[in-house]
């Protein structure tokens, strides 16, 4: 039976108390992804600056439980800074560190989109301490959640431009 | 009927539940999620596993002798519900799934039949889902009017602007007990106002019947829903009671068998109430386990589960007031003659899946979200609530299990 520590690992604690780029920026230049977890009611704002091709800045707005803000908050982290591409490389890395599970409760209309495709080696860093949340069912949509609002606003932004 | 006011025995009540044996997590499990589904007594199980294993068979058409059992079991379930809410026939209760779809057969049936574009029908803004969700899918369809009922800051209803609101409304669907606050509305009161307004009323009474006496003739009303499995009953079954008058003239919901009297090639004749607006096989043993479960609460007195329902959800109040004063928020009113016992918390500013969590470690079971009402959320000012809601077999050492798993919360989060 796992037990609370497997869930609330003190990074995830760390960055809920003291979350990392919380905040809007201006849209635009900025663009601007909701996400909601139908569950719990939880919504997620994530506002993407992307120039030249680079995740050049990130803020995340709404609520949610420690878990997704914490989530949120490492994603901010991770991304900021890198390129689009490399973005999506980690999106994928921590989906399947996720999607294993969550598939087998549901899904969530994202499918795991790396069924019989190479999976990237990408270092999750401090990511890996949502790895518990896999033993609570339950929790893995509040996990994922940011991820796929940061996805959706990627894709959103790949629409404009083309 | 238990007519005469006595306590409930708890300790004895638990007894008759199997579940709250259980162990989560090498702890006894302590249950306070009756607002989401009830646990089901032996009497309910029982009935259950004895329809499968001795009369199981389709009803009203087999003219064999458990098909005849089946049937007559299953119309004899149908009566006990009816006298359990006070209804004049039985031909007016009607079975549906649940308390979602009694809604829904009013919207699809009534509603199609009698509202045009520009018709009103007035909601509150305590409403659950089921009470919200077919009226907007008739509105998209139709081109219904839907006007809200608001809901005071101690989420009550707000009955100021009532009378303008009812006006020209052909129909007032209202929920007589909120799932989120526990708040329990004046129906009476409000099936008044929409008759004088020319309205219907349709009363949602899903957290009501299962902890007050109810008597749908004193309340006037037109049309009452409600789910067995909130009442000690099977899942899969619920009822809408409807006055003959209006069901007679209203077309069937769906079709297929046991709906219709005749079938032709160039039309049908429907059945008369209440099969008209039963097609398909019904859910016999689940409609024969609603009627134990009536049975059930019938012999406790429906009259003692609310005065001890009261008498705890007052404990409860105190208890979690003196323990967590100004660190605890319990939305709803705080008298408990106008409460039920559905305890909406915010502890600190942990997140109600973070309390939820913890409180599972320690075997409480409560409810963490929106609780199907998210318009209502938005008036409370929250996404979510951690809700606690108390029932028959619940004492007073089980809030004192949650406000202990409450201290668990505030400590592993350091707050
Ligand atoms: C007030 C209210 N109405 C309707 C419902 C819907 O009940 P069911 O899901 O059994 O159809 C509920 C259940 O949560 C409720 O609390």
């Amino acid at each position: 039976m796992p037990g609370l520590e497997d869930l609330y690992r003190e990074i995830i604690l760390d960055h809920y108390r003291n979350p990392r780029n919380r905040g809007e920026l201006p849209v635009p230049p900025a663009h601007r992804a909701e996400g909601f977890n139908p569950l719990c009611g939880d919504e997620i704002v994530v506002y993407l600056l992307v120039a030249d091709g680079v995740v050049a800045d990130i803020r995340i707005g709404g609520q949610g439980c420690s878990i997704s803000q914490s989530s949120a908050s490492m994603m901010s982290s991770a991304v900021k800074g890198r390129t689009v591409e490399e973005a999506r490389d980690l999106v994928r890395a921590f989906k399947a560190m996720m999607s294993i599970h969550e598939s087998s409760i549901g899904g969530d209309g994202t499918e795991a989109d790396h069924d019989g495709e190479e999976l990237p080696e990408v270092p999750l860093g401090d990511l890996e301490a949502l790895r518990g949340v896999v033993k609570f069912p339950v929790r893995i949509k509040c996990a994922t959640l940011s991820w796929n609002t940061l996805v959706q606003g990627l894709d959103e932004l790949a629409a404009e431009s083309s | 009927m238990a007519m005469t006011e006595t306590p409930l025995d708890v300790a004895a009540i638990k007894k008759d539940f199997p579940l709250l044996e259980v162990e989560v997590h090498g702890k006894r499990i302590t249950y306070l999620d009756s607002a989401a589904t009830s646990q089901k007594p032996e009497a309910v199980l029982d009935t259950l596993d004895r329809y499968y294993r001795t009369i199981n068979a389709n009803v009203h058409r087999g003219v064999y002798h458990i098909a005849e059992e089946a049937t007559q079991a299953m119309e004899a379930a149908r009566d006990k519900v009816r006298g359990f809410i006070g209804a004049e026939s039985a031909h007016e209760v009607i079975f549906v799934r649940n308390a979602t779809e009694a809604i829904n057969l009013v919207a699809h049936s009534w509603g199609r039949t009698n509202l045009r574009e520009g018709d009103v029908v007035v909601l509150t803004q305590l409403e659950h889902h089921a009470n919200i969700v077919p009226w907007h899918l008739l509105a998209a369809e139709r081109g219904i009017e839907l006007r809200w009922v608001p809901v005071t800051p101690d989420g009550q209803l707000d009955l100021g602007i009532l009378e303008p609101l009812l006006d020209g409304a052909r129909l007032f669907a209202f929920t007589a007990m909120s799932n989120v606050t526990g708040a329990l509305t004046p129906v009476r009161r409000l099936v008044d106002a929409a008759h004088a307004a020319g309205a219907l009323a349709l009363v949602d009474a899903c957290q009501y019947v299962p902890h007050n006496p109810t008597d749908v003739q004193s309340m006037d009303a037109d049309f009452v829903a409600f789910s067995a499995h909130k009442l000690c009953g099977p899942t899969g079954i619920g009822a809408l009671w409807g006055r003959a008058e209006l069901l007679e003239a209203m077309p069937p919901f769906l079709g297929g068998g046991e709906m219709i009297r005749d079938v032709r090639l160039d039309g049908f004749t429907p059945n008369e109430l209440p099969w008209k607006f039963e097609a398909g096989t019904p859910a016999i043993a689940e409609a024969i386990g609603f009627g134990a479960a009536v049975d059930y609460l019938d012999r406790l007195g429906m009259v003692n589960v609310r005065r001890h329902e009261m008498a705890l959800t007052d404990y409860a109040l105190r208890t979690l007031g003196e323990r967590f004063g100004e660190r605890l928020t319990i939305h709803g009113p705080s008298d408990t003659a106008v409460r039920g016992g559905v305890l909406s918390l915010a502890l600190a500013d942990l997140h109600p899946h973070d309390v939820a969590q913890v409180l599972d470690q320690e075997g409480v079971c409560v409810r963490a979200g929106h609780h199907c009402a998210k318009p209502l959320m938005r008036v409370l000012g929250v996404s979510a609530t951690a809700r606690a809601s108390l029932y028959v077999y619940n004492d007073e050492a089980d809030v004192d299990t949650l406000a202990d798993a409450l201290d668990a919360a505030l400590d592993f989060f350091a707050l």
